[in-house]
């Protein structure tokens, strides 16, 4: 490649990633300016982190959406990677059918899989609220766990599974001291995927949260609408900065999933 | 041979959850479609195609044609913007390319809700933008950069390119490189080899890409929420409103179900096209 087009090139990427992420820069930084109403930096504060701790409906979301996103990786985790270890012995045919089944959540638009659970859950005459988010939050995860670990899996090769069954070990022995350690790193990165995408979702919760059970994401789009202040600069910059952390962390333990496949 | 059935039956409780609490659901939107709303916002169970015929109404005629011209756009937009910067990446040594990937999926993962945010602290009248072309005497009056098709178009663009980058990176990557090689020896140009060969050997990441972006912006109701006020409706706000405010359940959920339709019979016809021209490539 020529000099000039190479450098064209990555001068455009450049400028896509400032484009990427100048407006979360600009956000993060006006959480930290004095002036309430306008756009002109009026001074360093930390007061609007301040009063979010002091308010208690914050802290109340904090904790919905802490014990939301907590319970509902677990499940998601144990579900998805049971059937992932299933799934891998089942025929072409009915595996197939499985896969289908786990992508569509996946490729459907989110807002017709919070309907879906609104209808489902006033149909069952099921109140709104903290259980209703678990169980959709569960559902919405659960397949991303699953495409992680069958990666994994499939990466994985036989060998060391057939080779602790010749040495005499039972499937469930297999299962618990060779196949699960092997997918550890994996699980880890499922998991925290999963609580990524717990702690984030808007839509699906916008659509199956009650009253009394406002998650953060549900809490900033209150805010919003209600007009700009510098308090969900602070809030939105906290959830950022958790979200980010987690991704780098679970990308983390997907990368040491990765070295250990090419020995 | 070890017996595999119990291994095999792990999958049940995955498989019954996603059953009861996603096909479940699904099939109730389907049902609820040809039933009847009642006086106070209730479920008549009675049999009705009237849903599906109000569909028809030049109204959501419109509201649909947006729709799928804001998605589209996005999908063209992002193409536009994202698959320079996948092939950049794919240019970078590995070490390199995994950071690049990373910081560009970072973004993805933050909130559509704080993202769409982010533009209307920049955008709305007494934003960065207009305070800092005021500040320097460059206009007198805030300009109306928010609350437009322009800004809803932008905050789409914005969260969902980096759907379009990766696959297309991916695409890039599995590319066979010695066919750019033998192009260059038979004394192609650069653009000649990146036009006939590049492009049509990653038309699969476009296709994923774009069916990615395209799915997401037909039911997205967050930006054009946030970042297009009351003035632009969308299809995804349309729907939303038919459940939350209008409770019309049996309504919204034809909405939805058509939405839904629309967007597979889309992405079946772009898979179909993409599918003859590659097959025509390779007969001739």
């Amino acid at each position: 490649m020529k000099t000039w087009r190479r450098h064209t090139l990555s001068g455009y990427s450049w400028l896509m990633l400032v484009f990427l992420y100048l407006p979360i820069a600009i956000l993060m930084l006006y959480s930290f300016n004095d002036s309430r109403i306008n756009a002109v930096w009026s001074g360093f504060t930390w007061k609007w982190y301040l009063s979010l701790f002091e308010n208690r409906q914050v802290m109340q979301a904090l904790a919905n959406s802490l014990t939301i996103g907590v319970t509902s990786s677990i499940l998601a985790t144990v579900l998805g990677t049971a059937a992932s270890l299933a799934i891998k012995h089942y025929s072409l045919r009915s595996r197939t059918i499985v896969n289908g089944l786990i992508y569509l959540p996946i490729v459907i638009p989110e807002i017709m899989m919070g309907l879906a659970l609104l209808v489902l859950f006033s149909q069952i005459h099921m109140e709104l609220g903290k259980l209703t988010l678990i169980l959709a939050h569960v559902t919405f995860s659960m397949p991303y766990v699953m495409v992680i670990i069958s990666a994994r899996l499939a990466d994985m090769g036989k060998e060391l599974e057939e080779a602790a069954q010749d040495l005499g070990a039972t499937p469930w022995g297999t299962l618990r001291h060779v196949t699960l350690p092997l997918i550890m790193p994996g699980i880890v990165a499922g998991f925290l995927m999963s609580f990524t995408l717990s702690l984030d979702d808007f839509i699906i919760s916008f659509f199956v949260a009650g009253p009394n059970s406002t998650t953060l994401p549900l809490y900033i789009y209150g805010l919003v609408k209600r007009g700009v202040s510098p308090e969900v600069n602070a809030l939105s910059t906290l959830l950022i900065v958790s979200t980010v952390l987690l991704v780098i962390i679970a990308e983390l333990f997907r990368r040491k999933d990765s070295k250990t496949i090419t020995f | 041979m070890l017996n595999k059935k119990p291994v095999k039956l792990l999958a049940l409780p995955a498989l019954l959850w996603l059953g009861a609490l996603f096909v479940l659901p699904m099939l109730l939107i389907a049902v609820l479609s040809f039933l009847k709303r009642g006086t106070y916002g209730q479920v008549v169970y009675e049999f009705t195609l009237n849903n599906y015929i109000r569909i028809l109404d030049p109204l959501y005629g419109q509201i649909f044609w947006d729709t799928f011209v804001v998605a589209v756009l996005t999908t063209v937009f992002s193409i536009l913007f994202g698959y320079p910067l996948a092939y950049y990446i794919s240019r970078l040594e590995r070490s390199k390319q995994q950071i690049w990937l990373l910081l560009v999926m970072i973004p993805f993962w933050i909130n559509f809700l704080v993202r769409s945010y982010a533009w209307v602290i920049i955008l709305r009248s007494q934003g960065v933008v207009n305070t800092v072309l005021q500040s320097l005497g460059i206009i007198t009056e805030p300009l109306p950069l928010l609350y437009n098709s322009g800004s809803v178009l932008l905050g789409m663009v914005y969260t969902l390119v980096p759907f379009m980058v990766l696959p297309i990176y991916v695409s890039l990557e599995q590319m066979d490189r010695r066919k750019l090689e033998a192009a260059a020896d038979l004394g192609a140009t650069p653009w000649q080899a990146f036009w006939h060969i590049t492009l049509p050997m990653t038309k699969s990441g476009v296709v994923t890409g774009s069916i990615l972006v395209f799915v997401s912006s037909i039911g997205m109701f967050v930006v054009p929420d946030v970042m297009g006020g009351a003035k632009s409706a969308l299809i995804g706000n349309v729907i939303q409103n038919q459940f939350l405010s209008a409770r019309d359940w049996p309504f919204g959920s034809a909405l939805s179900i058509v939405l839904m339709l629309l967007s597979m019979l889309l992405i079946l016809l772009y898979f179909r096209a993409t599918k003859a021209s590659e097959t025509k490539e390779g007969a001739a």
